[in-house]
C-alpha cells in the first residue's frame, strides 16, 4: 500500500512537470533517427540553434514504429506542445487526420504539403539549387562528363537530379550526365561504401565532378572523390569543409532554417504552404574559404545571374515532381 | 515425477523472470541518470491508465497474439518457426492485393476476404521451408530465417516497382479504398459524450486475434490434428509408430503457423496504416517467439504475454516521449524482458525446481510448505 | 600407469581399511526416496556386486559416489579417509573411475584423444598423446585391454568402446572402478571378455563395484554382493555363501516362484505370412535379408536374437513404419509394404496391433496423460470423434476402464505417462493394443525395464490373447522369455532367420549357437549366408548340438562344450601362424575383438575369409548368453544353472580366461577392419 501511494505520488509529480513545460515546441524525427547525417540531423541542428539562442527547451522523439507517428502527434498536442514540427513526407497522411482534432495547435511539416488551416507545409525547391550546382559542375568539368549519385530512388531525389541535369545542359548541351541511385530502400540514405563504389564507377566512365544527393551515403562519395582527385558537390548542409579544396560546392537545403523559423515563430506560426526556394534563401549554393579557389569569378557570375533569373521567375527550372518526367535526363 | 506444480511453471517462472528483467532495466535507467520508478509509472500511466493508451497497448498486443500463436503452433510440432516476420510481410502483401484489387462492398466482407488472403499468403511463404524440412531435412530455423530476408527483398521489389503509386515518395502502396477501412476501437466504443480510444490504432482485428486464440486452443487440444501435432512434437519416432506422417504434420503445422503469422498483417496494414508500407511488421514476428516461449505455447499464455509485450511497447513509446531515455535504451529494456522471459527461461526454472524439490522433501516436519502460501 | 599400480600395492599393504565405505547415505528426489540410509563397505582388491531391480536405487547410489548427486545425508570414506565428493573431478581425485551404461565418449575422436580428454598435461596435445600411448600399451598388456589407440571411437564396437571407458578411468589412476550395468549392451562374448578384464584388474589390486540386475553375473564375477530394494540395502553377503534364489528373493522382497502356466498351443490357420522380406536402410545397409515365416492363429512365435540383428527392423516393417520389399499376407491378403497405405494406421486397420520394443521412444508419448496415450495410434477411430473434435470425455472413461482391467497403478488417467513406473507404462501400452481385439499382436521386449510383478501379469495377458486364438509375434532378447512364452522359436542373426525350433525340443545352448549365426547341418533353413563350413567345423557344431539336451545346461556340459571347441582353434592357428606372435600377445589379440554384432551393421566390411566366421564364437554365446538374464520367464532355468557349482569366484574366472580366449581368436580375424586394429596393437 505504501508503495502504491509512493507510486501515485510520483505520477502526480510527473504530471506536474509535464504541465509546467507546456507550450514548448516539439520536434518529431522520422524513423531514420535523429543522427542520420542528413535531413533529421539538419532539423535537429535548427532546433538546437533555437534552444541555444532562446535558452528554452523543446520536446523531441525518435519514432520506433509506424503506429507511433499518430501517437506522438496526439500526445504532444494533448500535452500542449506548440508548435509541433515533424520531418519527412511520411507524416503527411497522419497529420491530415490529426491536425483537425487540435485546432489550437500549430503544426509544421517539412517536405510535404498538408492542406489544413493549422499546418505550415515547408517544401523546398531543390531543383533550383541543384540547377545552380549543375551549372558549376559543367563549368568545372574538363571531361564533359559529370556524375550524380542519389540516395533512395524516390521522386524527391529525381527532382534533385533533374534540376542538376538542367543546370549542366544549360552550360554544356553536349555534356554527358551519369546518374545513379544508391538503392530503393531507406537503407540507401546511409550506405557510404556503396556511395564510394558508385563514385569509382562514375569516374571510370569519365566523370570528373560528382554531385551526391544521398544523405549519409554522400560522405562516401565525397571521400572517394577527394581520394581520386576529382571534384564533388555536397548536399543539404554546407559540406565544403569535409575536404577543403576538393568539394566544389554544396547545394544548401536549409531544413535547419525551416525548423528554426518555425520554433522562433512559436504559437504565431504562419500556416499555409511555405515554399523555400532561391528567392527566399531556402536553397542555394555554398561559397566559403574551403572552395573559394575552385569557384572562378566567371563561374560565380554565371551562377549568380541564373540565381537572379530564377528568383525573378525569368528562368523556370523544370520540377520533376510536377509531371514525373525530366527533359534533361532519363532515369 | 513433475518437478514443480503447474501453477509455478506457468506463473511463477515468468513472474520471476519479469522481476529480474525489471531490476536490470532499472539499473540501466539509473545508469543514465533517470528515475526508474518514475519511468515505470510513466509506462503504466501511458499504457494502461488512459483508454487511448490501452488502444495502443492492444494494438501492439494484437500483432503479438498473431505471431505468438504462429510460433506456438509450430512449437507444438517441435519446429522453431523464426520466419513469422517474413510470413507476416508476405501476408501483408496478401492483404494489400485483396484490398486494392477487389471491390469490397463493406468492411466486414473485406475483412473476411483479406483474412483469407493474408493467411493464404503467409501459409504459402511457410510452405517452402516446411516442404524442405519435411522432405529434405533442411533445418527449419535456417530456412525460415533466410526466408525472412527473401520476403523483405521481395516486398521491397514489389512495393518499389509495382505497387507504388506514380510519384509517391516512400515505397508503399496507395491507400486502401474507403470500404476496406476497419472500424477502430474509437469508432466502436466512443460515444459523443465520452470519446474513447481517441486516435488509437487498436481495431477490430483484436477480436479476430482473440478468436484465433480460441480456435488454436481447440485445434491443439480438442482436434485429431492437434493431437497428432502434439504427438509428433513430443516424439517423432512415436508418431511414426502410430502412423502419423511426419511430412504431413510438418507441412500442415507450418501452414497453420504461417497463416497465423500472415494474419498479423491485417492489424498493421488494413487496420492501422490502411496501406502497405515497407516495414509493416516492425519485428513482431520475432517478438512472437518470446511471446510463445513466455506463454508456454498455450493460447491463454500467448494472450497474456502479448498483452505484456504490448504494454512494454506502448510504455516504451511513452518513455521516449516524456523522458530523455534514448530510443536505443528503450529497445535495450524491451530486449532484456525478451531475454529473460524467452531465452533465459531455464536460468530461473532450474533453481526454482530445486527449491520446490527441497520443499517437497520435508514438507511436514518444518512446515515449510506454509511459506509458499504468500508466494502464490 | 605403473605409478598407479605402485600406489595401490602400497595401499594394499598399509591399509586394512575398506577401499570404499558408505555410511548412512540417503537421497531423495522430491517425494521419492531413492536411497535410504545405505551403508556398505568394500574391501580393496575385490569385486563387489550391487544387485537390484530397475529403480531400486543402484544408479543413484553410484552417482552419489561419483559426485553427480549430493547425498542428503551420510558419509563417504575412501580408504578409511572421510571424503567429500561434490563433483566428478573430486571423485577422480579420490581414485574413483566410472564406466557408465551409456558411454561418455566423443564419437569422432580417436581412442587416444578420448582417453586424455580432460586429463591433458598441458596446452599442447602432443606430449599428452605420446604419454597416453605408452600408458595404453602398458595397460593393454597388463589387463587384456587392447584397443587401437588411433581408431576413431565411432568405428569401434560397443565392447571396445566400453574398454575405452575403462582405459579412461585407469589413465586417471582410478583404483576403484564402478561399472553400471556393463553387460547391457554387450554380446555374450564381449561380456565374457569384460569379466576377464575385471579379473585381471582385481588381481592387480583394483577394487571393482559391479552394478547389475543379472544374477548370473553376480554369481560368476563377484566376491561379495549387496542387494538393494526400493532404495534400501537389504543385505550384503559373500557371493560364495548365497545362491541366486536367495538373491532373487531379497531383490523382490518375496519368494519368486514364477513360471508361465500355459496349455499347449492350439494353432489354426496362418494369420500372418511373411515371405522374402528385405529391408535396406537409409545408409544402404541391408537389415533384413529375405525373411520368411508365418504365425498361426492361437500361437506365439518367438523371435530370438542378440539385439541389433534385424528384429527391430522386422517389427518396424510389420508395424508399418519402415519400407521393405517382399510379401506380407494378413489372413491371406497382401498388405502394402511401401507407399501411402503402408503406415501404422493402415496396419491397425488390418488388425495388427503392436507393442513396440521401446515404449519410451515409440509406444508412448511421455508427456501425454495416460488417457491420451490410451488412444495413441487409434486416435482416428470414428468412434471417439464428435464432429470435428475428439470426444475426450468418452476417451477418458474408456481409458479409466482399461486401466482398471489392466491393473495400472495409480489408476489415474490424467497422470502423464512418464510418471508411471516402467511396468505400468507397459501395461498402458498393452491395454491399448490388446483391448482393440486385434488379429495379430506384435510384441517387442514386453518386459524390458519392467518390475517382476508386472512381468508376470504381462506374460499372462500375452498367453491369454493367444488362447483367444490370436496370432502373436514375440521379439525378445531375453532368451528365457522366448523359451517360456513361445510355441515356436525363430532365431535371427544378421538380418536372417537362422532356423526355427520348438521350445520343448531345443535349449539355450542351441539357440545361443543360432543367435551367433551358426546353423548346424540339420537346419532346414540354412540361409544363403556368405558362410562356408569346413567339414571339421560342421562336425564340431553338430556334436555340440547333439550333446546338449532339452534340460537346462549344467556347468559340466558347458565345460565340455568349451573343450570340444578347442580343436578348431588349433586348426585356426595355422592360418594365424604368419603373424608374429608369442602366446600372450596371441591371446590378447584373440580377445580383442569378439563382437560379431558390430559387423552386422556394416556388411560392406565383409570378411575376406568367410569360413572363419562359423567356428569362432560358438562357445561364447552358448556359454554365457542363456544365463545372463534374471527375467522371470526363465527364472527356474537360471537358478538351476547357477546352483550346482556355487561358483567360487576366485577360481572360475581363471578357467574362463584360458578356455575362452582361444576360441574367440578367429573372430577378429574374420573381419577386415578389426584385423587391422589387431595388427597395429601387436
Amino acid at each position: 500500500m505504501t508503495l502504491m501511494t509512493k507510486l501515485s505520488g510520483a505520477v502526480a509529480a510527473l504530471a506536474l512537470t509535464a504541465g509546467a513545460v507546456a507550450a514548448e515546441p516539439a520536434l518529431i524525427f522520422d524513423l531514420g533517427g535523429k543522427f542520420d547525417k542528413s535531413f533529421n540531423e539538419a532539423a535537429f541542428n535548427g532546433a538546437k540553434r533555437w534552444a541555444e539562442e532562446t535558452g528554452d527547451s523543446f520536446r523531441e522523439i525518435e519514432l520506433q514504429s509506424e503506429a507511433q507517428r499518430e501517437q506522438a502527434l496526439r500526445r504532444f498536442a494533448e500535452n500542449g506542445n506548440n508548435p509541433i514540427v515533424m520531418t519527412g513526407f511520411a507524416f503527411g497522411n497522419v497529420l491530415a487526420e490529426v491536425a483537425p482534432d487540435y485546432p489550437e495547435t500549430k503544426f509544421a511539416i517539412i517536405d510535404m504539403v498538408v492542406d489544413e488551416p493549422n499546418v505550415r507545409s515547408v517544401v523546398f525547391n531543390e531543383h533550383e539549387g541543384s540547377y545552380l550546382v549543375g551549372m558549376m559542375a559543367a563549368m568545372a568539368s574538363e571531361s564533359g562528363t559529370v556524375g550524380f549519385i542519389g540516395g533512395m530512388d524516390i521522386p524527391l531525389i529525381r527532382k534533385f537530379a533533374c534540376g542538376y541535369a538542367q543546370g549542366v545542359k544549360a552550360i554544356n548541351p553536349d555534356a554527358n550526365i551519369v546518374a545513379n541511385m544508391t538503392g530503393t530502400t531507406p537503407a540507401a540514405w546511409n550506405d557510404p561504401v556503396k556511395g564510394s563504389e558508385l563514385t569509382k564507377a562514375q569516374i571510370s566512365q569519365g566523370a570528373d565532378v560528382v554531385y551526391a544527393a544521398a544523405g549519409g551515403t554522400g560522405v562516401g562519395v565525397l571521400q572517394t572523390a577527394a581520394d581520386e582527385g576529382i571534384l564533388s558537390i555536397g548536399v543539404d548542409s554546407n559540406q565544403n569543409y569535409l575536404h577543403p579544396g576538393q568539394v566544389l560546392t554544396s547545394m544548401m537545403k536549409r531544413v535547419d532554417n525551416a525548423v528554426y523559423e518555425a520554433m522562433t515563430a512559436g504559437t504565431d506560426l504562419e500556416t499555409g504552404i511555405n515554399v523555400m526556394g532561391i528567392a527566399n534563401g531556402g536553397v542555394g549554393y555554398a561559397l566559403d574559404e574551403h572552395n573559394a579557389e575552385l569557384v572562378s569569378a566567371e563561374m560565380q557570375a554565371a551562377v549568380d545571374a541564373a540565381s537572379a533569373q530564377i528568383a525573378s521567375g525569368e528562368l523556370q527550372v523544370h520540377d520533376y515532381m510536377s509531371d514525373d518526367s525530366c527533359p534533361a535526363l532519363s532515369f | 515425477m513433475d518437478k514443480m506444480p503447474g501453477w509455478a511453471d506457468a506463473v511463477l517462472v515468468p513472474l520471476i523472470s519479469l522481476i529480474l528483467a525489471a531490476i536490470l532495466s532499472a539499473l540501466v535507467i539509473i545508469g543514465i541518470g533517470e528515475d526508474p520508478i518514475a519511468a515505470f509509472n510513466l509506462m503504466v500511466e501511458g499504457a494502461l491508465m488512459r483508454s487511448s493508451g490501452w488502444g495502443y497497448t492492444l494494438y501492439y498486443a494484437t500483432n503479438f497474439i498473431f505471431t505468438g500463436l504462429a510460433v506456438a503452433v509450430a512449437f507444438h510440432a517441435r519446429m522453431f518457426n523464426i520466419g513469422g516476420e517474413g510470413q507476416a510481410m508476405i501476408g501483408g502483401l496478401g492483404v494489400a492485393l485483396a484490398c486494392l484489387y477487389i471491390p469490397w462492398p463493406n468492411w466486414y466482407v473485406a475483412l473476411i476476404g483479406a483474412t483469407a488472403s493474408a493467411a493464404l499468403f503467409g501459409a504459402m511463404w511457410a510452405l517452402i521451408p516446411a516442404y524442405l524440412q519435411a522432405k529434405r531435412g533442411s533445418h527449419i530455423v535456417i530456412t525460415t530465417i533466410m526466408f525472412n530476408f527473401i520476403a523483405a527483398a521481395l516486398l521491397n521489389y514489389v512495393l518499389v516497382n509495382i505497387l507504388r503509386p506514380q510519384g509517391a515518395m516512400d515505397p508503399a502502396t496507395a491507400r486502401f479504398p474507403e470500404a476496406t477501412h476497419l472500424p477502430t476501437f474509437q469508432d466502436m466504443f466512443s460515444t459523443a459524450a465520452a470519446p474513447m480510444f481517441r486516435g488509437a490504432p487498436a481495431n477490430v482485428t483484436f477480436f479476430l486475434a482473440l478468436l484465433m486464440c480460441v480456435l488454436v486452443w481447440f485445434l491443439i487440444w480438442r482436434t485429431r490434428l492437434g493431437y497428432e501435432i502434439r504427438a509428433f512434437g513430443h516424439s517423432e519416432s512415436a508418431a511414426k509408430y502410430a502412423g502419423i506422417s511426419p511430412v504431413k504434420i510438418t507441412v500442415v503445422a507450418m501452414l497453420i503457423s504461417g497463416g497465423l503469422a500472415g494474419m498479423m498483417a491485417l492489424n498493421t496494414t488494413m487496420g492501422e496504416a490502411e496501406r502497405l508500407v515497407m516495414n509493416a511488421t516492425e519485428g513482431a514476428g520475432f517478438i512472437g517467439i518470446a511471446v510463445a516461449l513466455m506463454g508456454r505455447s498455450h493460447p491463454l499464455g500467448v494472450l497474456l504475454a502479448a498483452l505484456l509485450f504490448g504494454f512494454l511497447y506502448q510504455g516504451g513509446a511513452e518513455l521516449a516521449l516524456w523522458t530523455n531515455i534514448p530510443r536505443e535504451l528503450i529497445v535495450v529494456i524491451q530486449a532484456l524482458v525478451i531475454l529473460f522471459t524467452g531465452a533465459l527461461d531455464n536460468m530461473v526454472r532450474m533453481p526454482l525446481e530445486k527449491v520446490f524439490l527441497s520443499m517437497r522433501r520435508a514438507p511436514k516436519p518444518d512446515k515449510r510448505s506454509a511459506q509458499t502460501g504468500p508466494a502464490e | 600407469m605403473s605409478t598407479a599400480v605402485a600406489e595401490e600395492s602400497e595401499i594394499d599393504v598399509t591399509q586394512v581399511a575398506s577401499a570404499i565405505e558408505l555410511k548412512g547415505i540417503s537421497k531423495a528426489f522430491g517425494p521419492v526416496q531413492a536411497n535410504k540410509n545405505i551403508s556398505i563397505s568394500v574391501k580393496p582388491g575385490t569385486i563387489h556386486g550391487i544387485i537390484g531391480e530397475n529403480g531400486a536405487g543402484k544408479s543413484t547410489l553410484m552417482s552419489i559416489l561419483y559426485g553427480f548427486y549430493k547425498a542428503d545425508s551420510g558419509e563417504i570414506f575412501i580408504h578409511g579417509k572421510k571424503t567429500e565428493i561434490p563433483d566428478s573431478q573430486a571423485a577422480i581425485r579420490a581414485g574413483i573411475g566410472m564406466v557408465f551404461q551409456h558411454f561418455k565418449l566423443v564419437q569422432n575422436f580417436t581412442v587416444l584423444e578420448n582417453v586424455i580428454l580432460g586429463a591433458e598435461d598441458g596446452p599442447l596435445l602432443r606430449p599428452s598423446l605420446n604419454k597416453a600411448r605408452g600408458v595404453l600399451k602398458q595397460l593393454a598388456e597388463e589387463y587384456e585391454l587392447n584397443v587401437d589407440p588411433d581408431a576413431i571411437v565411432e568405428n569401434l564396437s560397443v565392447g571396445h568402446q566400453q574398454r575405452v571407458e575403462i582405459l579412461k578411468a585407469l589413465y586417471r589412476q582410478a583404483d576403484i572402478l564402478i561399472l553400471d550395468e556393463p553387460t547391457g549392451v554387450l554380446t555374450p562374448a564381449e561380456a565374457d571378455h569384460l569379466f576377464r578384464i575385471l579379473d585381471n584388474l582385481r588381481a592387480e589390486g583394483k577394487t571393482i563395484i559391479l552394478i547389475t540386475h543379472k544374477l548370473r553375473e553376480i554369481m560368476n564375477a563377484t566376491d561379495t554382493v549387496s542387494v538393494m530394494r526400493r532404495g534400501e540395502m537389504t543385505a550384503t553377503v559373500k557371493t560364495s555363501e548365497t545362491n541366486p534364489e536367495r538373491l532373487a528373493e531379497m531383490m523382490v522382497g518375496r519368494k519368486v516362484l514364477l513360471h508361465i502356466d500355459k496349455q499347449p498351443a492350439q494353432p489354426k490357420d496362418p494369420v500372418l505370412e511373411v515371405e522374402n522380406l528385405r529391408l535396406i536402410d537409409d545408409k544402404g545397409v541391408e537389415r533384413l535379408k529375405g525373411i520368411s515365416f508365418h504365425v498361426r492363429a492361437g500361437e506365439i512365435l518367438g523371435i530370438a536374437g542378440v539385439a541389433g540383428n534385424g528384429q527391430s527392423d522386422l517389427m518396424h516393417v510389420l508395424g508399418g513404419y519402415a519400407n521393405a520389399t517382399g510379401s506380407v499376407r494378413v489372413k491371406g491378403q497382401e498388405i502394402d509394404l511401401t507407399g501411402a497405405h503402408s503406415d501404422g494406421q493402415s496396419r491397425r486397420a488390418r488388425g495388427i496391433a503392436h507393442v513396440p520394443e521401446d515404449r519410451h521412444r515409440e509406444g508412448l508419448i511421455m508427456p501425454f496423460s495416460a488417457w491420451e496415450n490410451m488412444i495413441f495410434g487409434y486416435h482416428r477411430d470414428p468412434a471417439i470423434q464428435s464432429g470435428p473434435l475428439m470426444n475426450n470425455a468418452a476417451i477418458k472413461a474408456e481409458a479409466a476402464a482399461k486401466m482398471d482391467r489392466f491393473d495400472v497403478r495409480p489408476p489415474n488417467p490424467k497422470l502423464a505417462a512418464r510418471n508411471f513406473s516402467g511396468g505400468n507404462q507397459q501395461k498402458i501400452v498393452l491395454a491399448r493394443e490388446i483391448e482393440r481385439n486385434p488379429d495379430i499382436l506384435l510384441v517387442g521386449q514386453p518386459t524390458r525395464g519392467v518390475d517382476i510383478g508386472a512381468i508376470e501379469f504381462i506374460h499372462q495377458q500375452i498367453v491369454r490373447l493367444r488362447d483367444e486364438g490370436k496370432a502373436i509375434l514375440l521379439v525378445s532378447v531375453e532368451l528365457d522369455e522366448i523359451l517360456s512364452l513361445s510355441d515356436r522359436i525363430a532365431v535371427m542373426f544378421d538380418g536372417q532367420i537362422m532356423g526355427e525350433r520348438l521350445p520343448e525340443e531345443t535349449n539355450e545352448k542351441e539357440l545361443g549357437l543360432l543367435m551367433a549365426g551358426i546353423t548346424d547341418t540339420d537346419s532346414a533353413k540354412m540361409p544363403e549366408a556368405p558362410m562356408a563350413f569346413s567339414e571339421d567345423d560342421l562336425q564340431e557344431v553338430a556334436e555340440n548340438a547333439e550333446s546338449s539336451h532339452p534340460e537346462p545346461v549344467t556347468e559340466t556340459e558347458t565345460e565340455t562344450g568349451e573343450t570340444a571347441e578347442a580343436d578348431p582353434i588349433e586348426a585356426q592357428d595355422d592360418t594365424e601362424a604368419a603373424e608374429p606372435a608369442e602366446e600372450a600377445a596371441h591371446l590378447e589379440k584373440a580377445a580383442q575383438d569378439d563382437a560379431p554384432v558390430e559387423e552386422i551393421s556394416t556388411p560392406s566390411a565383409e570378411a575376406p575369409e568367410p569360413e572363419d566366421v562359423p567356428q569362432t564364437d560358438v562357445p561364447a554365446p552358448e556359454e554365457k548368453k542363456p544365463v545372463e538374464s534374471v527375467s522371470i520367464g526363465g527364472f527356474s532355468a537360471t537358478i538351476q544353472q547357477g546352483a550346482p557349482s556355487a561358483v567360487t569366484a576366485n577360481t572360475k574366472p581363471k578357467e574362463e580366461q584360458d578356455t575362452e580366449a582361444a576360441p574367440q581368436q578367429p573372430v577378429f580375424k574374420s573381419r577386415a577392419r578389426p584385423n587391422k586394429e589387431g595388427d597395429k596393437d601387436g
